[in-house]
């Protein structure tokens, strides 16, 4: 393992508090709790051993069996150390977590991006909308309860001179036709596990 | 004497336009065939290209298949078009655009439908975000196959619309 991210390792662990701290892979990971991200960013963001000075990227995670069903994932790159890290925050569906945007403004449209694709709630960011789908769209759609098809379609009406929104109607329902795909569960690990054991 | 547009160096017919016109000095022909042999040749197409597909539609216009030897050249905005050539997947979010620029497009106008996704929805058929095929917001004249076509494909349409054109008729009797 590179000294860099040893040495990021051990400022992010004396400094932040954060729940879990790993390393594997060679890749730096944190877990922290939601209040903690704006101390947290801004630690890693002006520290010495890390100097995280861009945001890659923010992701959300849909886990719906849990309470708190929300993971929102940051990646952060230092130039300076060469080393990348990645935050992990678990948050429910009613919680809201701070925009990082006054840290990074970078992280504005990841933010949006999170918010139109799982509707996570970011506190103080100058923005929120929603980024990427039709305008008045309803529902987050990578969300695991929404629907594959979306609930309306479009077609533009030559009475009403205009394009009108309509209930889904699919002429031949989505067929599946992979039978052991391991994209289709996302549980399967454990079961094999438990096969074979 | 009807004008025909298909390249033949030697078709008799041409042979005798010649003959009449360095005898007369002038060609008579029908007005319809005038008004196709016209818009056939000048099929001004408008870009549209929201994915790969674009990509194909690019190649056409370069040297190598070279659709402006049809005279068909690209143009960037609706208002100077004659066909719009819809290359690749559209979205909801893009639908009432692509409408605003065919109802600019002065008449007569025709529309290409390029590739999968513009045809059907193709690979994005199930999704909540795409259209099932551009025809639900513009009537299209020619389907192109292909994910995407080639350009040799679009360019097939592309005389294939040309070929739909010669058979319509233009003044209403």
């Amino acid at each position: 393992m590179s000294k860099s991210i040893e040495a990021a390792k051990e400022a992010i662990k004396k400094n932040c508090n954060p729940i879990k701290i790993s390393d594997d892979f060679n890749q730096l990971q944190i877990f922290i709790s939601a209040n903690q991200i704006l101390d947290v960013v801004d630690f890693i963001k002006n520290d010495e051993a890390c100097e995280f000075r861009q945001i890659t990227d923010i992701a959300g995670v849909d886990f719906p069996e849990r309470t708190k069903r929300f993971d929102v994932i940051y990646h952060f790159l230092s130039f300076k150390h060469n080393i990348r890290l990645r935050i992990k925050i678990t948050v429910s569906e009613t919680e809201t977590i701070s925009s990082i945007t006054s840290i990074f403004p970078a992280a504005n449209w990841f933010e949006r991006e999170a918010f139109d694709m799982y509707g996570i709630q970011f506190k103080d960011h100058p923005d929120l909308r929603r980024i990427l789908t039709d305008y008045g769209f309803e529902g987050y759609p990578l969300r695991k309860d929404f629907p594959l098809s979306g609930n309306v379609e479009i077609r533009y009406d030559e009475i009403d001179k205009k394009i009108i929104h309509e209930p889904v109607n699919l002429q031949q329902d989505f067929r599946s036709f992979d039978i052991q795909s391991p994209w289709e569960r996302t549980n399967y690990l454990k079961e094999d596990k438990k096969n074979n054991e | 004497m009807a004008m025909n547009t298909d390249i033949q160096e030697t078709s008799p017919e041409l042979e005798k336009l010649k003959e009449l016109y360095a005898d007369k000095g002038f060609v008579v022909t029908s007005i319809n065939n005038l008004i196709n042999w016209a818009r056939t040749g000048s099929l001004h197409w408008m870009t549209f290209g929201l994915a790969c597909c674009a990509v194909e539609m690019m190649h056409v216009g370069t040297p190598r298949y070279d659709v402006e030897r049809f005279g068909a050249a690209p143009r960037a905005s609706p208002r100077h078009a004659d066909v719009l050539i819809v290359a690749g997947t559209l979205t909801n979010k893009m639908a009432s655009a692509l409408r605003k620029a065919y109802d600019q497009m002065p008449e007569p106008r025709y529309v290409i439908s390029m590739g999968s996704c513009a045809n059907g929805g193709g690979y994005y058929h199930y999704s909540y975000s795409v259209v099932r095929g551009c025809d639900r917001i513009i009537p299209v004249d020619v389907y192109v196959p292909g994910c995407p076509p080639t350009a040799e494909g679009l360019l097939y349409g592309l005389l294939q619309l040309q070929k739909k054109i010669r058979r319509e008729g233009n003044i209403k009797r």
